[in-house]
């Protein structure tokens, strides 16, 4: 068992593309970090690093104390699972799993241990003479990681172990590997490009964007405090509505503008976030997370200005909840984050609904099922003015103190 | 990612399915079938005259025609046969044969499939122009060679052995042997490669241990090309040796002026063809499909 470090890591290919850029990560003895990110931000590559995989272009990094730039994969002392298993094909489960053990010479008797217990453990018992062919997705996943937790490994490395499997079975195998991974105890570096699989199994997560890591926190650390308007957008599901907004005087107190309505900002928000003092008058990208506004009617008071009032578009009702896309005078914060994050989600530009004029922005919230709301009427909802996030629209970072944070991840 | 499970088409017969449905299905496919049945009859015409006529004793064949097994069955006799392995060097020209075709088959597999290996999965300088001289060599005609090497051959004091032979068939069948084995090495899922490098493998156990079975099929149809290949060599057995005679050079001498030995060369040609047939019998089960089914997604 050991650390993985990452000191000014940069991975440069022949054309000049920096894969990864400058990356600073300390993974702790036994911790499950998770990078995330959208395609092409470099994680996998990250992550490859650490195998021995692809070569090191800048800086340091250490497997335990050892540097490991130079060493070759073999002699790492690390398991990998890959997103395509890659299990031997002509060899029995048996086999696939003993393969590591045989090529240490490790005698039969403690193969036969190792590979019996990491079966049973993985309930591969009755499959253990099969060849891969005659498993399911699911199956062959647990070879996969049989074959790494026998090796007993310093670390272990998943890269997006689970996007083969069906929505289902992705969400049983997660736990499975979480709850694995805590009894083991093994340093995990674990991959993947879903927020959710990261939120859920990381003990600190690692955002990354074109690259570089952009925060790294525990995941509650992460939906509360977003560094930038980028992992804003990126952690938390449905994502945060980023609006266009104006920090304006409101009784006294200061309060954010979003086209013809004002939201105030109570005393709370304001000594959480001094910095928003000196955005007075000037422009900010707001972001409200769905979850944040409710169906007024649900609620037993409205207070005044805590409301943004809007047509509903659409109405998608999941039972326990109900989404409401509803449309208020105002615009998306229009960013080069927030396009890069729409190009992952799977649209072009900005999500522009049919119906809905240029001035209008759709907003979701996530109202509770009782919520009576029918589309073309007016909604109003209420807003958790305490749960509002503010971002700098110029450079995208966080405002919370007064001095606006640096750039990079706080450690 | 390409998928490698490739299924052939079952053919469910519902046992429940009218007779008259049978039937019209037969009649269908009838034309097809005689088709089938003329040019495969017309393919082992030459064999089965061979065969026939390997039966037959120089008198009645000369008098006859080969087909005159067929109506008088009588005819047919072992006697040839008996002759030509009692009496003839025949033997001793199918061990030598043997030993040329097994050690030029052998041999170019091993160096192919390393070479296979290395031009697909080993990083180093020069890989892609080393792999285009190869494919160049390809159109190098084997008539070429024959006399540089034969002068070689002289100075080395390897002409008129089987190793000489040996190596000739492995440095012109090496071209191929490569194009084809890296071409399918290729092919198998890089993360394979990479999760043996992580498990602890060297890159010679990856060759030993996952490059070989996984190429049997590439390996198994390679080795029959170039066993016939060598079994059936007239060429340069004639040019790279004079004492050292395969079969083909052995059944060759046999053809006179005036005359032929007829009752010597058909047996002997018969039991030259139906040697390589069993190796490729032998062989064929290594044609599996969708080897790699199941190791990747």
């Amino acid at each position: 068992m050991a650390q993985v470090a990452f000191e000014r890591v940069s991975k440069i290919y022949p054309d000049g593309t920096r894969a990864v850029n400058d990356i600073n990560l300390e993974i702790a003895d036994g911790e499950f970090m998770v990078l995330v990110g959208p395609s092409g931000c470099g994680k996998t590559t990250a992550l490859r690093m650490v195998a021995g995989l692809e070569e090191i272009s800048e800086g340091v990094l250490k497997i335990g104390d050892r540097v490991v730039n130079h060493m070759p994969s073999r002699d790492r002392d690390i398991a990998m699972v890959f997103q395509s298993y890659a299990l031997y094909p002509h060899l029995s489960v048996y086999e696939n799993i003993a393969f590591g053990l045989r090529l240490k010479k490790m005698s039969k008797d403690e193969i036969d241990q190792r590979v019996k217990r990491a079966s049973s453990l993985l309930g591969l018992d009755d499959y253990l003479k099969r060849k891969p062919r005659a498993l399911s997705g699911g199956q062959r996943q647990r070879v996969a990681m049989g074959r790494a937790i026998v090796r007993e490994p310093a670390a272990f490395l998943m890269d997006e172990p689970l996007s083969n499997l069906d929505a289902k079975l992705r969400v049983q195998m997660r736990a499975e590997i979480a709850k694995l991974q805590t009894d083991l105890g093994v340093t995990t570096v674990y991959v993947t490009h879903d927020q959710v699989e990261a939120m859920t199994m990381g003990d600190r997560v690692a955002v990354m964007r074109k690259g570089e890591i952009q925060q790294v926190d525990d995941p509650q650390t992460l939906y509360d405090r977003p560094v930038n308007v980028f992992v804003g957008g990126f952690i938390g599901s449905p994502s945060m509505n980023m609006l266009d907004a104006q920090i304006v005087q409101v009784n006294g107190g200061i309060g954010a503008q979003i086209g013809d309505q004002t939201i105030a900002l109570g005393a709370e928000t304001t000594e959480q976030r001094p910095g928003l003092k000196s955005f007075e008058g000037r422009r900010v990208i707001l972001g409200i997370r769905p979850e944040d506004l409710e169906d007024a009617a649900l609620e037993t008071d409205t207070p005044a200005h805590r409301t943004l009032n809007g047509k509903l578009e659409l109405r998608e009702a999941l039972g326990s909840e109900i989404m409401a896309h509803f449309s208020i005078k105002g615009a998306h914060a229009e960013t080069e984050e927030m396009r890069e994050l729409a190009k992952d989600a799977g649209a072009e530009g900005t999500e522009k609904q049919i119906g809905v004029r240029d001035d209008e922005a759709v907003i979701v919230g996530r109202f509770g099922a009782r919520s009576r709301i029918k589309v073309g009427e007016i909604v109003q909802a209420v807003v958790d003015t305490r749960a509002l996030h503010f971002f700098d629209p110029e450079s995208g970072m966080g405002i919370y103190d007064s001095t606006s944070p640096s750039k990079g991840a706080p450690s | 990612m390409a998928t490698y499970e490739a299924e052939a088409p079952v053919v469910v017969r519902d046992p429940s399915e009218a007779v008259p449905a049978r039937i019209a299905r037969f009649a269908t496919r009838l034309p097809v079938h005689l088709f089938l049945a003329f040019v495969a009859i017309l393919w082992l015409m030459p064999a089965l005259g061979l065969f026939l006529t390997s039966l037959l004793s120089p008198s009645d064949f000369a008098t006859h025609g080969w087909w005159k097994v067929i109506s008088s069955p009588h005819l047919a006799t072992w006697a040839n046969y008996a002759n030509v392995w009692n009496n003839t060097d025949i033997p001793h020209a199918l061990v030598v044969t043997a030993e040329i075709a097994i050690g030029g088959t052998i041999l170019p597999i091993l160096i192919a499939a390393s070479a296979g290996y290395a031009f697909a999965w080993i990083d180093f300088p020069g890989r892609d122009w080393l792999f285009v001289a190869v494919i160049a060599m390809l159109v190098v005609p084997l008539q070429m060679g024959l006399i540089p090497i034969f002068t070689l051959y002289n100075h080395l004091g390897i002409y008129d052995t089987v190793l000489g032979l040996i190596l000739f068939h492995t440095a012109f069948g090496l071209p191929f042997a490569i194009f084809l084995l890296r071409n399918f090495f290729i092919g198998i899922p890089k993360d394979i490669l990479e999760s043996a490098r992580i498990d602890g493998a060297s890159e010679i156990r990856i060759f030993l241990k996952l490059i070989l079975p996984l190429g049997l099929p590439a390996i198994a149809s390679l080795a029959i090309f170039q066993f016939l290949w060598t079994w059936n060599d007239l060429l340069v057995a004639l040019v790279m040796a004079r004492n050292t005679q395969p079969i083909t050079v052995d059944i060759f001498s046999q053809l006179r002026q005036f005359g032929s030995n007829i009752d010597i060369i058909a047996p002997a040609a018969f039991m030259s063809l139906i040697i390589p047939l069993g190796v490729f019998f032998a062989f064929q089960r290594y044609f599996v499909q969708g080897l790699l089914a199941g190791s990747v997604k």
